[in-house]
Formats: structure tokens, C-alpha cells, sequence
């Protein structure tokens, strides 16, 4: 039995919305004016701070970013490199509020090549340390470096999608089977990269302050991705439907190269160049498959060159930006959000190419889980567990 | 791809993964960049010092700001002279009593400028009263514990079981609000040093509790300025090792503020190191030799010309020198990560007409004079 609502003014109506605000505002404010009876709860207090960036903006000076966030304000009052105290200044000067935060700049010899440490002692004698694994200058934006930068990201992302998708004219002379073979096959290596982007993803987020809530951030993030990504999908016409899935394919992929570019930009600007470098090459062998991934769906097309272009555009281009944010304005933030939107991207095409995989096999008259498709799967996993051991130490 | 970033966190580890110069190189090329330079290989350019910065010369390798030594109710450089030489008077045996008292406390003083280390004090100072005595008088130590740990004093020297200041010996710890005297005579001669002996022994030790225990000769020591130099570090993050390192508990006191002693005139230093979770400190003079008496327990040097000596935990030594040139002299432990980290300061050394005027530029006035002048308790000295 449900009772008719009672109705009426608006005025009242109002009054009933905003009278357990008004509420939570007098508690509130006791809570702050008397303690609340609490106040013996109160135990001694904890310092935290997050160290961001350190750079090597000249010869002879090292500046530090932090960020405070800890439950309370904090003092800096002396900082260590290398175990020695060393003189500084703070910008903001004083104190640093909750969430607040503040560059030092600190003149200190260093030497090219070889590792410092920074330390941050608090007024309570907290030791908050950050290393610099191999000084060098950090880069500073200019026209000959941007470009290498890109090139960097061109690479890494653009040159193995495109040498990937050169396998398109062979694949498209493959039996149906073959080529559902090949899909499962792609299936595998975006469950691959999901994985790999999803620990990435991970990495950033530690690095953030604690109240960004880093590792929460990436579930809840790439789950809206996925579910964004899934009702815009829900609007598709049947016919294009190849096409745009290549390029949803395309786009978590990009993410993802933007992903490997940030991190190759920033170990550049740590200082890391030579192995970065190394990288490069294990990064580009790691990446050819993506190509096969991304053309898969279009073998019983023919969309034509342009269209080629655009895609290995759009799943390798994000490497070249990638990488130009990651070597010049480093931000985890951004890092983790991108990373967890690729995430999503990533798991919404794993469901689409999943769907056609279980169509493909349906028609076949076979089912779902047969050695073909699984083989399949278990190659892309493969092809990009191997690869990646160029990459990993 | 950040994982590999990580991983790359050190130089050691990149040299482990055994990647040879021939990748790097590869890479260096192929970006076109410089190959990374070999170690000091790339001059690199000095900042110059920060003005009004350290005063010894060791450029931006100071601590900023100053310490309150008011609110700390201690200042290292008058710890330098002020002997507690206790309450005097005679036994009806004719022997002399120095009666002193200590009271534990739990203090948070400034080690470093705006640096508080939650310490366990004597006196609420750290080092605690260098307590100052000559060999044969009879020692009452009234000891209250005014803090909510159990503590106790324990003396180098020569005396009963019962008055060792361990657990279990005599009245053992002595608890939060407990009170015990201490009493015995003193004796060898030299440069001792007395510390709580509660366990756990580490934390009661650096925390704060312990001082210097000069025990004169009868016929005391021939004249000289005299100070005290408690070796002592603080591990503020409680970690197991040490974040600040002086002596006389303040860093680089005496590098923002040089110790005035006068050209040709003998200098005489009881060095204690209490210094704990370092096995070893030492001590270097700048442009000079000194002799050295190993715990101070002779008359004659154990060690003569020497520039550096060195002392595990627990142990000290008397110093004597005599500066040749006037001019500003570094001391220092010859163990440079000590130095670096707070362990450093230096003698101004004067003519002595200007030595009135490099009391002032100190910051301190002609009692500390005299104290540094008229240290002994033994007779006889004073001319
Ligand atoms: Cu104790």
C-alpha cells in the first residue's frame, strides 16, 4: 500500500531540500568550535609529503616540487643532498598548508651523469627523500629537441602500426577461419595491453599526492571510459560498423602509445637518454602487432589509403604527443588520467572484437572456446609477453 | 613502461642489467645527443655561496636559519665552559663532598634550525651539566625522574655495584616520579663521560641523556683554555641512523659562530663521543697538531703531533694546541659525511687585543671567559 505523496508549496518544498544541510552545518560547526568531545583522540601529529618533480633546470641548481598531503600544515626547514645539508630557498616561503605546495630551489654542484639524493627534513625530523638517478640538464623546450621528441614518438607509435598494417593485403587472402584465427589473435593482445595499462596506470597513481586517491581513480575512470565508450557504440549503424572498429581499436591503442610516449619523454628528461634509446628499438618491435590489430576487422573491406593513414595516425600519433608531455611537462596526473582512459578504451574494443570473434565462430558453426580461437588468443598474448622482454629488466 | 622507468631509478642498477656502453651509445647516436659524460668528466659551475652563509668556508653546505637557544634554555657555545663543579663542602673527614642534582626531562629542542627533536634530558639541556670534580672528592648525585620512562645515571669511573646506574644493580632503573642518590668517590683522574644506562640502551642514549665527567688531578692541569665538546647526533626520523650530527648538540654552531681563542695560547679539549648508531667519530684540526691523552687518564700525552684522532662510542680524550697564526681554522671529524651533516665548526684564532672584541662578535661576555680560563676544581692552578 503506498500512500499518496503529500503536496505542496514550493516554498516548503524548498525548506524540506535544505533543512539536513542547515543540520549538517551545526554540526559541523560544533564539531570544529568544541572538538566534540574528541579532542583527547587526538593523537601526535603525522607529516606527509609527496615529492613531484625534480629537475635540473641549470648547471649547478636542483629544484624540487612538493606537494603536502598530509592532514596538516607543514615546515620544511632544512634540506640534505647527497647527505649534507645544503642551503635552499622555498617558494612559497614559511609553512605549507594542507594540499598546498611549494618549489625549493637548491644550489647544489651536480655532477653530470652520476646519481644525488635529495632530502627534505621537517620541522618534527620527517625525511622525505627523492633521487636523481643520472643528472643531466633537464631538456628545455626548443625547436631541434621538440623535434627529436617526435621523432622519438614516431618511432615507437606511428612506424610499427604502419609496418603492422602491411600485413593487411596477406590477410585479407586468408580463410574465414584463418582470419578469425588472427581476430582472437588481437583479442589476445589488447587483454595484454589492458593488463599493461592497467599496471602503468597503477605506477602513476602512486606517484600522486595520497588525495587524488590514484589507484580508486584508474578503476573508476576506465570503467566510465568502457561505459561511454559502449553506449556511444550502441548507436552505430550495422554497415560502418568494420570501419569504426578499427578506429575504437585505434584509439585505445593510441592511448595506450601515449602511455609508453610519457614515459619514454619523461625517463629523457631524467636523464636517461642512452636507455631510452635502447628502449626505442624493444618498443617498436613490442608495438608491430598493434597494426595487425587494428586492420583485422577491415579484411573484407577496402577503405582505401586515406583511411590507413588516419588510423596508424590515430593509434600511433599519441605516442609522438605522448612523449613531448612526458619530456617537457611531466605530470602525473595527467599521466594516470590518460592511462585509465586508455584502459577503458582498451576494454570496450576487447568486448567488440570479443563479439565478432563469437559471431565469426558462430557462423563457422563451432564453438566459442575451440582450439583455433584459443590458439589464436594465446598467440597474441604471446607475441606481446615475448616482445616485451626487450623492454622489461 | 613505467615499471622499466622505475627500475632504471639507479645508476647501480643500470650498470647491474649489464648493458653495455655499446647500447647507450647506439642511442646516444640515434638522438644525436651527447653520450653521458664520465664521472667529473663535466666541470660543473658552483652557485656562489648564499651570503651571510657559513663561516668556515664550506660554501652552501650549511644549515638555514638560526637556533633559539633561549627557548632551548642551552646554548653550545656556553656549554663549551660552564662546569657544574656542584655544591662544596667538607666531611668531618676532611674529605671534600660535591653534591649535585640532576633531573630527568622530557624536552623538544632545536638540533638544527627549525629542526625539534623530542629529546629525554638532564637538566633539560643535552649534553647534560658537565659535571666537574677532582680525583678523591666524594660525590652526591641526587637524581629525580620527572619523565614517564624509568631512567638511570650511570658513571665511568670507579665505584661500588650498586651505584653503576644499570638495571638490576642497587636500586636499578629508576621508575617515572622515583628518586635515588647517588654516591661515591672519584676516581681515575681524566675525561669521563656518564650516561642513562635504562634499556632499551640505544634510545635512552641518543635521545639525549648523557654528559661529560671531568675528574681533575689532585694537582690539576697546567693553565690553558678549556672546553668541553660532546660529540652527539640525533636520529630524528628514528630510523636506526643519524640525520644530524654536532657537537654540543646544534649544528654547525660553531660554523655559524667561531669559538674566539687567542694566538699562542694553549688550548686544552675534553672531547666526549656518545655518538650512537656510528661506530667511529673523530676529530681533525685545521692547520695545527695537537697532543692528545687518551681518556685523560695520564699526564703525559698518549699520542703527540697528531692532526686526527679518532674515537669509537664511548670513548673521549684530552686535546692540547696552540694556535701559530691568527685566522679563522676549521675542526671538524675527519669523516666527511659526519662533517657535511652538521658535525663542523671552527676556531677563531686573535691577537690577544682583539680578543675582547671577538667575545662580542661570539656572542659572549668575559664569565665565559673566565670559566674557559678557570676550569679546574683542583687547587693550585689558578694564577
Ligand atoms: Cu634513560
Amino acid at each position: 500500500m503506498s500512500t499518496p505523496a503529500p503536496t505542496g508549496t514550493a516554498s516548503s518544498l524548498w525548506g524540506l531540500a535544505i533543512l539536513p544541510i542547515l543540520l549538517l552545518g551545526a554540526v559541523l560547526a560544533y564539531l570544529v568550535a568544541t572538538g566534540g568531545g574528541l579532542r583527547s583522540l587526538q593523537g601526535p601529529p603525522v607529516e606527509q609529503v609527496k615529492i613531484g618533480r625534480v629537475t635540473l633546470p641549470e648547471r649547478g641548481l636542483i629544484q624540487v616540487q612538493l606537494v603536502n598531503d598530509g592532514p596538516q600544515a607543514i615546515t620544511i626547514p632544512q634540506v640534505m643532498v647527497d647527505d649534507a645539508f645544503w642551503s635552499f630557498t622555498a617558494e612559497p616561503p614559511g609553512p605549507i598548508p594542507r594540499l598546498g605546495s611549494a618549489t625549493l630551489t637548491i644550489p647544489y654542484p651536480w655532477v653530470e651523469g652520476e646519481a644525488h639524493r635529495v632530502a627534505l627534513l621537517s620541522n618534527l625530523g620527517t625525511v622525505f627523500e627523492a633521487e636523481i638517478p643520472v643528472a643531466a640538464l633537464t631538456p628545455r623546450l626548443d625547436s631541434s629537441l621538440f623535434a627529436r621528441f617526435g621523432l622519438v614518438g614516431l618511432y615507437v607509435g606511428v612506424v610499427p602500426v604502419v609496418l603492422g598494417m602491411l600485413w593487411f593485403p596477406w590477410m585479407r587472402r586468408l580463410s574465414g577461419r584463418a582470419m578469425n584465427f588472427i581476430l582472437a589473435l588481437t583479442v589476445g593482445l589488447l587483454v595484454y595491453l589492458a593488463i599493461g595499462t592497467w599496471l602503468d596506470a597503477q605506477e602513476f597513481a602512486a606517484e600522486l599526492p595520497a588525495f587524488w586517491q590514484g589507484a580508486p581513480a584508474v578503476a573508476l575512470i576506465a570503467l566510465i571510459a568502457v561505459g561511454a565508450l559502449l553506449a556511444v557504440g550502441g548507436k552505430r549503424r550495422e554497415d560502418e560498423a568494420p570501419l569504426g572498429l578499427s578506429y575504437r581499436i585505434a584509439v585505445g591503442i593510441g592511448l595506450h602509445n601515449l602511455g609508453e610516449g610519457l614515459a619514454i619523454g619523461a625517463a629523457f628528461a631524467l636523464g636517461e637518454a642512452a636507455l631510452g634509446t635502447f628502449l626505442i628499438l624493444g618498443f617498436t618491435l613490442h608495438n608491430i602487432t598493434e597494426g595487425v590489430g587494428i586492420v583485422a576487422p577491415l579484411v573484407k573491406r577496402s577503405p582505401g589509403l586515406k583511411q590507413f593513414a588516419l588510423l596508424a595516425l590515430v593509434a600511433g600519433g599519441p605516442a609522438i604527443l605522448g612523449t613531448w608531455i612526458g619530456g617537457f611537462a611531466f605530470n602525473p596526473v595527467l599521466a594516470t588520467i590518460f592511462l585509465a582512459l586508455g584502459l577503458g578504451a582498451i576494454l570496450q574494443v576487447v568486448w567488440e572484437v570479443g563479439r565478432l570473434v563469437v559471431r565469426n565462430t558462430g557462423r563457422l558453426g563451432l564453438p566459442v572456446a575451440n582450439w583455433s580461437n584459443l590458439g589464436g588468443f594465446t598467440v597474441g598474448v604471446g607475441l606481446m609477453y615475448f616482445t616485451a622482454f626487450l623492454v622489461k629488466f | 613502461m613505467s615499471a622499466w622507468l622505475r627500475s632504471l631509478r639507479s645508476r647501480r642498477d643500470v650498470l647491474r642489467t649489464g648493458l653495455g656502453s655499446a647500447a647507450a651509445l647506439v642511442g646516444s647516436v640515434a638522438l644525436g645527443q651527447s653520450a653521458t659524460h664520465p664521472a667529473g668528466h663535466t666541470p660543473a659551475t658552483p652557485t656562489p655561496p648564499v651570503k651571510g652563509g657559513a663561516h668556515a668556508g664550506h660554501g652552501n653546505n650549511l644549515m638555514v636559519g638560526k637556533v633559539d637557544h633561549a627557548r632551548n634554555g642551552f646554548d653550545p657555545m656556553e656549554v663549551l665552559t660552564d662546569w657544574d663543579t656542584g655544591q662544596v663542602s667538607r666531611l668531618p673527614s676532611g674529605q671534600v663532598l660535591r653534591e649535585y642534582t640532576m633531573t630527568a626531562l622530557e624536552k623538544d629542542i632545536e638540533i638544527a634550525p627549525g629542526v625539534f627533536f623530542p629529546a629525554w634530558t638532564y637538566n633539560g639541556r643535552v649534553p647534560g651539566p658537565t659535571l666537574r670534580c677532582t680525583e678523591g672528592d666524594r660525590l652526591r648525585i641526587t637524581f629525580n625522574n620527572h619523565t614517564s620512562h624509568p631512567h638511570t645515571i650511570h658513571f665511568h669511573g670507579v665505584h661500588p655495584a650498586e651505584m653503576d646506574g644499570v638495571p638490576g644493580a642497587g636500586p636499578g632503573e629508576i621508575p617515572p616520579g622515583g628518586r635515588f642518590v647517588y654516591e661515591f668517590d672519584a676516581e681515575p683522574f681524566g675525561c669521563h663521560l656518564y650516561h642513562c644506562h635504562a634499556t632499551s640502551l640505544k634510545r635512552h642514549i641518543h635521545k639525549g641523556m648523557y654528559g661529560a665527567f671531568i675528574v681533575d688531578p689532585k694537582g690539576g692541569r697546567p693553565p690553558a683554555r678549556e672546553f668541553v665538546m660532546v660529540q652527539n647526533a640525533f636520529d630524528t626520523n628514528f630510523d636506526g641512523g643519524n640525520e644530524v650530527y654536532a657537537v654540543n648538540t646544534v649544528g654547525f654552531e660553531f660554523a655559524r659562530r667561531p669559538i674566539p681563542i687567542k694566538k699562542g695560547e694553549l688550548v686544552r679539549i675534553y672531547l666526549v663521543n656518545i655518538l650512537e648508531f656510528d661506530l667511529i667519530n673523530s676529530f681533525h684540526l685545521h692547520a695545527n697538531f695537537f697532543n692528545y691523552y687518551d681518556t685523560g687518564t695520564t699526564l703525559e700525552p698518549t699520542l703527540r703531533i697528531v692532526d686526527t684522532i679518532m674515537q669509537a662510542q664511548g670513548q673521549r680524550g684530552i686535546l692540547e694546541f696552540t694556535y701559530k697564526y691568527p685566522g679563522n681554522f676549521m675542526f671538524h671529524p675527519h669523516i666527511s659525511e659526519f662533517t657535511e651533516l652538521g658535525w663542523m665548526g671552527s676556531f677563531q684564532v686573535v691577537e690577544p687585543v682583539n680578543y675582547a672584541a671577538a667575545l662580542r662578535e661570539a656572542g659572549v661576555d668575559a664569565g665565559w671567559d673566565r670559566r674557559a680560563t678557570g676550569g679546574s676544581t683542583a687547587g693550585g692552578r689558578r694564577a
